[in-house]
């Protein structure tokens, strides 16, 4: 009997994900002797440290932890404690926020580089130099002229998230097969109808890729500027529960930012199918 | 001499070598005409410039001296009378067969309907016997029903002229006879002035009714303009049952593995009178194949075919 690729790879999945849980919990089950610590320290560290217990929290604490977010994602008790439905809320919103002012201004850039070699060449030691730069390198800069937390956050991931964008755009728009649009010359196409109705769709494969790659830098740039800026977010979470010692809710607010990030790639993949074509 | 429908007038291109100051020019002085309702094809090796002279036709590219006059106007850039059809075909990847021809068709008519759009396309794309493929994308089509609907698209503008730049030599030659079969059906239909460039000779006596010859390049002129003197309703099966079949196949071949490459050696070949000699080349004697005898041609006379003249020595080759 043969059996699907696809069950065989989940079964091997499985597999795989029981032989880490298990390791898992054999690690942080261990109940060594105490050890001996200033007791400052150790009422710092709380009970797991005193009692000789690891500090790493064992799977059935992370997974329960896990079903009680689910279960009560949006509470919100204050400043410190608001559930993880909100704070992955706020991380999201800031996230498309950034993201779509930096689509409105790298497609339109990118089509204008793409489609004049001036416009290129004047622009490119601009691009090649503000490109490197690390999006979290803007952060005080934003702070300073912005003098808002939230909207610095969110023109840091404008910042990072246009690059790839705007080089994809532009790069697209160049690359429209010259005969493809020798066919709107003849059939006296306007150039926005040749921009809507024939350089868009033949780069927009080209500038979906660049967006799928800005939403994955997004999402992960979000955390650290949450972390700087404090407050609300998902970034701020588990930097919050660092402080609170809670490694339980750092565990689990990992796995919850993997499973958003996965989401939104999964998504723009879903867009970037849509607008494929087979040449 | 009224003017010829489709006029080139003194054309000339030139392009700057990318080595250097010095420049190639493709043709100097291009002096022709084609006749409304006439199928003109242009034979001539592979970078003699017939594809620049249809891309200045086509208004894609400018000569550097000369001009076109097409229809009366001045060719000064791309119009939908005049529809090209590409060697590849050039069609959007991302639109289905009949996407391709709505693109078209609403360009042509940008107040017309959606269903008004629709049903016109499909018109258009039954004529090439597409019906039934028409929500195809490109990917999903062969070879042939690619440049099917690559025609559709071009004759769903309904332009003045069309302008083939070898539009089948992609194909195999059983598709690429089918398809000449349907643009000598479109064209029975629709009697389109064509401009067509192709290197298959029987393709060219197929579907012409004069054949321009190119001598090679650089600097390359039309030696000679060659009446079709095969009978107007020829089919393929029956084609190389006519008589004046070998004498035009020969003269054309002949042109093409010898004489263009001598003229275009020799510098004196080039005669200084702008306009190409016409040559009708039949079964009978060499002096027969002369102006003295236009019927013989079996074409719709064109005025400027009867009054050119003719240099006997030339039409023996
Ligand atoms: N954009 C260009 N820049 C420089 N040279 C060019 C350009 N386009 C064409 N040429 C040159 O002009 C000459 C004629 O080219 P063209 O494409 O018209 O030839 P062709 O007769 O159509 O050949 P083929 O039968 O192979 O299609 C060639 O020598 C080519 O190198
Ligand atoms: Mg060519």
């Amino acid at each position: 009997m043969r059996i699907g690729l696809t069950l065989r790879a989940g079964l091997v999945s499985l597999l795989l994900f029981g032989l880490f849980v298990g390791a898992w919990h054999i690690g942080t089950a261990g109940t060594g002797p105490a050890v001996k610590m200033d007791p400052e320290y150790a009422k710092l560290m709380g009970a797991t440290a005193t009692q000789g217990k690891s500090a790493m929290p064992g799977p059935a604490e992370v997974g329960a932890r896990i079903w009680q977010h689910l279960k009560d994602p949006f509470y919100d008790r204050g400043t410190n404690d608001k559930g993880l439905g909100i704070q992955l809320a706020y991380s999201i919103a800031r996230v498309l926020a950034g993201y779509l002012i930096a689509v409105a201004v790298a497609i339109p850039i990118g089509f204008l580089i793409g489609m004049s070699p001036l416009m290129s060449r004047a622009l490119d030691p601009f691009i090649q130099i503000l490109k490197p730069i690390s999006p979290l390198a803007w952060m005080p800069l934003a702070l300073y002229t912005i003098r808002d937390s939230g909207i610095s956050a969110i023109f840091v991931i404008f910042i990072c998230s246009v690059w790839p964008m705007l080089i994809n755009t532009a790069f697209g728009v160049a690359s429209v097969r010259r005969e493809w649009l020798n066919v709107a010359k003849t059939l006296e196409m306007s150039p926005g109808r040749t921009a809507w109705r024939v350089i868009l769709p033949a780069a927009a494969p080209t500038i979906l890729t660049g967006m799928r790659i800005s939403i994955g830098i997004a999402w992960l740039v979000i955390v650290a500027a949450e972390m700087l800026v404090g407050g609300t977010g998902i970034g701020y979470f588990v930097w919050n529960e660092w402080n609170n010692l809670s490694i339980t809710n750092v565990i689990t607010a990992i796995l919850f930012i993997g499973v958003v990030g996965m989401a939104l790639d999964q998504l723009m993949a879903r867009l970037q199918h849509m607008v494929a074509y087979a040449d | 001499m009224s003017k010829a429908f489709i006029s080139v007038e003194g054309l000339t291109r030139r392009f700057p070598e990318p080595s250097g100051k010095a420049e190639l020019t493709v043709f100097e002085d291009l002096w022709f005409g084609v006749e409304e309702g006439e199928f003109a094809c242009v034979i001539g090796h592979s970078g003699c410039g017939k594809s620049t002279i249809l891309n200045i036709l086509a208004g894609l590219d400018a000569p550097t001296a000369g001009h076109i006059i097409a229809a009366g106007k001045h060719v000064q850039g791309p119009s939908l009378d005049r529809a090209v059809i590409f060697q590849g075909h050039a069609l959007m990847p991302w639109l289905s067969a009949l996407g391709n021809v709505e693109l078209a068709v609403s360009s042509r008519h940008p107040g017309w309907s959606r269903a008004q759009i629709r049903a016109h396309a499909m018109k258009y794309l039954a004529l090439v016997h597409l019906d039934g493929s028409e929500l195809k994308k490109p990917a999903q089509l062969s070879g042939g029903m690619r440049q099917r609907v690559g025609i559709a698209r071009a004759l769903a503008i309904e332009p003045r002229m069309l302008l083939m730049d070898e539009p089948f030599s992609a194909l195999d030659a059983l598709t690429r006879g089918s398809l000449q079969d349907e643009v000598i059906a479109i064209r029975n239909a629709t009697r389109q002035t064509v401009f067509m460039i192709t290197h298959d000779v029987d393709e060219a006596l197929l579907l012409a009714d004069k054949i321009l010859l190119m001598t090679n390049g650089p600097k390359a002129w039309v030696a000679e303009i060659v009446a079709n003197t095969l009978p107007k309703e020829r089919t393929r099966a029956e084609l190389h049952k006519q008589p004046n079949y070998y004498p035009l196949r020969n003269h054309l071949i002949d042109f093409l593995v010898t004489r263009s490459r001598a003229l275009a050696l020799d510098p004196e070949a080039r005669p200084s009178n702008r306009n190409p000699p016409v040559i009708r080349p039949t079964a009978a004697p060499p002096h027969a194949a002369t102006s003295h005898h236009p019927q013989s041609a079996g074409q719709a006379p064109a005025p400027h075919l009867a009054s050119a003249r003719i240099a006997a020595t030339q039409a023996a080759g």
